[in-house]
């Protein structure tokens, strides 16, 4: 135990040293007995001391357990505040542990979602069962799954079986499952669910983890009867709980060692479906109506109102991190809008993909200072910029970031330059995050420079900005920026040099069906080049090619066997486009 | 990314704006204004206040650091024969200063440090961090720059692009530091006696370098092993202080250190005050005081410090949760004007707008001291201003004569509890504290066997306690305690009566005697019998009377004046009560809040339709919500394919519902786009990523039910 938790864990950690009552009983009647002086009042005083002392000692665990209730009903307190954070949920709850469930799960749930479309279908007690009940048959749906349906019809199958299933449930569901779901601690409840997910697999193995709930579940009845009647038992369920952690410890390997995996092979391209690109993609999404725009319209309002608020907090020397679910996008530019406007303020886009934290330096210095030149280095260019704020305390600045934690400025040398900025008393940041780690870019030092004050802003707004840089795997590359760039390489270029590169290029797509497709070997190349009269030496277009490999225009590498091959960077269907436009040129 | 924006209209000044802000929601315009400035009044004293306590702790160690520099820095002055042994051996005067892991406080430390050292000892000071240097040269080139500035600084003169170049240009070596400092000593001996007066009075003839390596754990071992290595060989031609700031402990010198380098240092170790001390003397001059009508309610001060003891042992981010209560207090609450020196509360009391005084009538804690009077003064509270504006004048006055009782008392009291055993009430005051606010300490079990246990206490622990009771009595301001230190008093002399009456009391002894006579066992055994039933009958020795009395007497003064705040009547004017406030900013858990917001979505969007009992999950829900929802059904690769049929499914059920979902098996084009959207907003979040391992599949990043 640390030293400045002091009393606290003084005052508890008391002797650990298992002393039969019996011994303890008659301990105390001899004291009694001898030290005559003591009154009354002095023996009941050390009875209890002794009571406690055995609780102490034989409910160790379960002490541990209320502590960290306390300790988190004592950080949590008054959490029931209106539209506040959801802090009444505990820990254990975001950061559980649970087996990975298989491939299945996932269109038994949206059937399972789908069929409800009454809100209150979906409740405690009819889900429970469920969840419980699936997890044995669950192997043997996916094996049926996979004996007998082909992929496209899968998702229905699934959910057919799934409406068979549930008439049959309450009558198939075990005994000892019912029986677990008569325990009144919702504590235990979630833990038998978990031990409940973890019978996937052979009976007797089940058989045995059913003992670890049930002597857990006489365990937390135990811890709630007070332990004035210690128990032996509960070493035992000591035991079984450390056990219970290292099965799940070992599953959390197994699930991440084996490298086979547990999902289907359907891929997109089956699917029959084209892939969007950026910008249909924006023309659907407006065609789709917003759901639930009053409600959301609310929560903005609310946050709103805040705005005053922050602007007194800004000057009074704290910088504000705005989190939660939504786009904060929006509520910082109103706020920019209605309250910055009188007074410099830089905004910076976080999501875009290019920034840098030398972006952002260079933006001050050159348009806020309105300072000419060059800096060696970020550090110098901070140290500048602090000097200079620190001259002049007539000059102020307002820095919004939106996504602080993108992943241009989430390393650690980004993170520390904005923090030294932000602790500057004339600077007012004030930012937003949306990863759910990134709080933990910053260690106590760059905390204490930002100074944050944390306000949740839950705004269920779409990331629409933000999300249209990422290079989402179901959106089409458009790549023109790619096309644009070969076409204008390639006409500086001689007619003998446009001809090799089209060489390679048809090479490319005609074997664009074969994944394994290393490229073109260098051999080859220069065969088909003499042929079509593009070379007459390899020398000719060995010079050629580092020309190309230049302008980064082809890639080379060396295969297993020493050969080299080569490998225009650049997606089919650019390819094809830049093919095209070849020959309406030609 | 980066715009910027500037305005063409001119800027108002800082305060006023600040003023505004706090103005602009307020709806009670009059009193914001008067708000504003005590609570900026209020926190500037506060914040001098606990700069001069930092000082003042510190002050301890700086004395020890600079006597330390004075005396290695004489040697080196005086070229003794100790100096010359020690350069025999090349060995650095090394202070080590064990700053401890509240890592965030050590700015404050080692600005203090230097500018003691600037005072008395060198103006040549270079303070470097780890992350400056991530090798010998950019370390160098630091400590150049840092000491060529503080030259200009000294000099206070003309060619600024001089140094400017220099600095630049310059060959960071050794050879090179060593010419400045030679330089620099010849000048200031070449000065006229008239000028080098200012600078020479406090520094010597030739002061010393020093050198502060602020966070010595993150340098890296190389640098630091190099720079010393260097700089020993050059120990005798400049005089090189080096103070390591460390936050573990000083085994991490030889850590970090092979033995053939830090022989070359000759170390000594400097400790600082724990933070928790420090912490300690925070609160007790800032709480535990009646000069500052502020007061942190009992929840309040439990958060801040279970964010110190759990999470930072930051005495510094203490405060600012305290400086944040104080806004929030004087922002949220209209009737803090009232929350001032009790000289000021007549006349703001008698300024009260009309609005006000409903605000004083609305307060829980007034309401019910209404409740309490008669009839007839019910009515004039609340009808008649004039009446109520008396009436909160005496009552706040009450309040103030309580905080200055209840903080005497408070500490009488810890007198006892802290020498208990096993502490029943916790061994520091602010856990006696926080227990006196939360409810009536009387009525808790610990307090009842705290009071057990002082019935034992032995007279010499008793009659020290009670000397200390008085002391801490007659220093306070309160006006009633003349009585009890009377009392405390008479039981003191009453306890030297005791001393002199007990020589009398030997008739005890005398039996004591009788059992050492020769007797059998048997007999023996009865004596022993008599002896216990004769003690167990026997009435109380004086002694043990008069402590009951005593702590009677104790008991009764907590019951008097250790009421909690929380029943005082306009509490709410002085105590700051909203920890949910204050952890929500402070302490905040942004995962929770997303949790909340994908598994409950009707928590923040209050819709019947997203109503849901049993933490289930309606496929209403925003897309979002429920593509994270199906997401948890995965293990740790996802199939996109599957993915986006479960959605559909999902979505058009919820969309149509009579629908029959199996006759539309290709996907709807703007239910893609939605599915695309809301799988981009997951990336985003950080809950999937795109793997290479499977064609069109992402992984999982969280592992179980988050």
């Amino acid at each position: 135990m640390s030293g400045p938790e002091g009393t606290r864990s003084g005052r508890r950690s008391l002797q650990v040293k298992f002393v039969p009552d019996e011994e303890v009983l008659k301990h105390i009647a001899d004291d009694a007995g001898t030290k005559v002086r003591k009154d009354k009042a002095q023996l009941s005083v050390s009875v209890k001391r002794f009571v406690k002392k055995l609780e102490n000692i034989s409910d160790n665990e379960a002490q541990e357990i209320l502590e960290e209730k306390s300790y988190v009903a004592v950080l949590g307190i008054c959490a029931q505040d209106s539209v506040g954070n959801g802090s009444n949920i505990s820990g254990g709850e975001v950061y559980s542990f649970q087996t990975p469930k298989r491939s299945s799960k996932m269109a038994e749930l949206a059937s399972e979602l789908a069929q409800t479309p009454e809100q209150n279908a979906v409740s405690n007690s009819s889900k429970c069962p469920e969840k419980m009940a699936k997890t044995p048959q669950s192997s043997k749906l996916s094996m049926l799954n996979c004996l007998c349906f082909p992929g496209f019809m899968w998702a229905q199958v699934v959910w057919k079986c799934n409406l068979f299933k549930k008439k049959e449930f309450v009558s198939t569901t075990p005994y000892r499952l019912r029986k677990r779901l008569a325990a009144p601690d919702p504590y235990l409840e979630s833990e038998s669910e978990y031990s409940a997910s973890c019978s996937e697999e052979e009976e007797d193995e089940e058989d045995q983890k059913e003992v670890s709930t049930v002597l857990s579940g006489e365990k937390t009845l135990g811890k709630t009867k007070a332990a004035s009647t210690p128990t032996p038992r509960n070493s035992l369920a000591k035991k079984n709980k450390e056990e219970k952690m290292g099965s799940l410890v070992e599953e959390y390997f197994e699930a991440h060692s084996s490298s086979k995996v547990l999902t289907s092979d359907r891929t997109l391209q089956k699917l029959r479906k084209r892939r969007l690109n950026q910008q249909t993609l924006q023309e659907l999404l407006k065609q789709a109506p917003l759901a639930y725009a009053a409600e959301i319209r609310d929560l903005s309002q609310q946050h709103e109102s805040l705005f005053s608020k922050w602007m007194l907090q800004l000057h009074l020397g704290f910088n504000i991190v705005l989190y939660g679910l939504g786009s904060k996008r929006d509520l910082l530019e109103k706020f920019r809008t209605s309250l910055l406007q009188d007074s410099v303020h830089l905004v910076v886009n976080g999501y875009f993909p290019s920034i840098t934290v030398r972006s952002i330096l260079n933006s001050i210095t050159e348009e806020v200072l309105d300072h000419i030149g060059t800096f060696r280095s970020p550090l110098d260019q901070l140290e500048f910029i602090i000097k200079r704020f620190k001259e002049d305390s007539s000059l102020e600045l307002y820095v919004l970031i939106h996504n602080l934690d993108s992943q241009m400025l989430r390393g650690e040398r980004s993170q520390q330059i904005l923090a030294q900025l932000s602790s500057l008393p004339s600077i007012y940041l004030i930012a937003s995050i949306d990863h759910i780690n990134a709080p933990l870019m910053w260690d106590q030092a760059k905390l204490s420079l930002y100074n944050w004050l944390w306000y949740e802003t839950t705004t269920f707004s779409p990331y629409v900005e933000e999300t249209s840089y990422e290079n989402s795997l179901l959106v089409q590359q458009s790549g023109s920026l790619a096309l644009s760039s070969l076409i204008h390489v390639l006409h500086s270029l001689t007619l003998n040099a446009r001809g090799i590169f089209r060489l390679l290029a048809q090479h490319q797509l005609e074997k664009k069906d074969n994944p394994s497709y290393p490229g073109l070997s260098f051999q080859d190349f220069y065969q088909q080049c003499r042929e079509a009269f593009l070379v007459n030496s390899d020398l000719t277009l060995r010079a050629q090619l580092t020309e190309f490999r230049d302008h980064k225009l082809i890639r080379t590498k060396r295969g297993a066997d020493g050969v080299e091959y080569l490998l225009i960077p650049v997606d089919d269907s650019t390819l094809t486009d830049f093919l095209e436009k070849e020959d309406e040129d030609v | 990314g980066c715009f910027v924006f500037k305005p063409s209209t001119k800027k108002r000044r800082l305060s006023e704006k600040t003023a505004h802000d706090f103005r602009s929601r307020s709806d009670d315009s009059e009193d914001t204004e008067l708000r504003f400035v005590t609570c900026q009044s209020l926190w500037n004293q506060i914040k001098s206040e606990t700069e001069q306590i930092q000082e003042d702790l510190n002050k301890q160690l700086l004395d020890n650091l600079v006597s330390f520099l004075n005396r290695s820095h004489s040697e080196f002055q005086e070229k003794t024969t100790e100096w010359t042994c020690r350069m025999k051996f090349r060995e650095i005067p090394t202070a080590a200063l064990v700053l401890g892991v509240n890592v965030t406080d050590h700015d404050l430390t080692f600005r203090g440090v230097a500018d003691v050292l600037q005072d008395n000892i060198t103006p040549y000071i270079a303070s470097l961090e780890a992350k400056d240097c991530s090798g010998i040269k950019n370390l160098m080139q630091k400590l150049m720059g840092q000491l060529m500035k503080c030259d200009v600084d000294v000099d206070t003169l003309e060619d600024e692009d001089y140094v400017q170049v220099s600095q630049n240009r310059i060959r960071c070596s050794m050879s090179s530091l060593i010419s400045w400092y030679e330089s620099v000593t010849k000048k200031t001996d070449s000065e006229t006696p008239s000028k080098k007066r200012n600078s020479s009075s406090r520094h010597w003839q030739s002061p010393p370098v020093v050198v502060i390596f602020k966070d010595m754990e993150s340098f890296t071992t190389k640098v630091l092993q190099d720079f010393i290595v260097i700089s020993s060989q050059h120990i005798h031609e400049i005089p090189l202080v080096l103070i390591f700031g460390i936050a573990t402990s000083p085994m991490i010198i030889h850590r970090l250190l092979p033995h053939s380098v830090s022989s070359l240092l000759c170390i000594e170790l400097f400790q600082t005050l724990s933070c928790k001390e420090h912490l300690s003397t925070i609160i007790d001059k800032l709480l535990l005081t009646s000069r500052f009508p502020f007061k942190l309610g009992e929840k309040v001060l439990q958060v801040l410090i279970n964010i110190f003891l759990y999470h930072d042992f930051s005495v510094q981010n203490f405060i600012k949760g305290f400086q944040l209560s104080i806004v929030e207090h004087f922002y949220s609450q209209p009737l803090s004007v009232l929350c001032c020196q009790l000289v000021d509360v007549k006349k703001r009391v008698n300024s009260l707008s009309h609005d006000q005084c409903e605000n004083i009538r609305r307060l829980p804690s007034f309401r019910r001291y209404v409740e309490k009077q008669e009839s007839g003064k019910q009515i004039a509270l609340l009808t008649n201003d004039t009446f109520l504006k008396e009436e909160t004048e005496k009552l706040l006055e009450d309040l103030h004569v309580y905080h200055e009782n209840y903080v005497s008392i408070l500490r009488c009291l810890h007198v006892f509890t802290s020498s208990l055993p096993k502490y029943p009430l916790g061994k520091q005051i602010r856990e006696l504290h926080c227990a006196c606010l939360e409810n009536r300490v009387w009525e808790t079990e610990e307090y009842e066997s705290s009071l057990q246990l002082a019935r034992m206490l032995n007279k010499t622990d008793l009659v020290t306690m009670l000397q200390q009771c008085v002391e801490i009595l007659m220093s306070s301001s309160g006006k009633e305690f003349d009585k009890t230190i009377e009392k405390l008093k008479e039981f003191l002399t009453q306890f030297q009566n005791l001393e002199e009456a007990s020589q009398e009391q030997d008739v005890s002894v005398s039996s004591q005697k009788e059992l050492q006579k020769k007797t059998d066992l048997y007999h023996l055994q009865k004596t022993l019998l008599e002896l216990k039933e004769s003690r167990r009958s026997k009435k109380l020795t004086k002694f043990e009377m008069l402590r009951f009395e005593v702590v009677d007497y104790i008991d009764s003064l907590v019951r008097k004046y250790l009421v909690p705040a929380d029943d005082r009547t306009l509490h709410e004017i002085m105590y700051f009560n909203s920890a949910s406030v204050l952890r929500g900013h402070l302490n905040a858990a942004p995962r929770t809040a997303l949790h909340t917001a994908l598994n409950n979505p009707h928590w923040y969007l209050k819709n019947q339709a997203l109503k849901c009992d049993g933490g289930g999950i309606s496929n209403k829900a925003p897309d979002i919500c429920i593509v994270y929802k199906l997401h948890l059904e995965c293990g740790r690769l996802i199939n996109l394919v599957d993915w986006l049929e479960a959605f559909s499914t999902v979505v058009t059920a919820a969309e149509e519902p009579n629908a029959d979902a199996a006759s539309s098996d290709q996907v709807d084009d703007i239910i893609h786009a939605r599915f695309i959207r809301a799988v981009s907003e997951l990336e985003l979040l950080g809950f999937i990523k795109p793997s290479k391992q499977k064609t069109d599949h992402v992984a999982r990043l969280t592992w179980g039910g988050c």
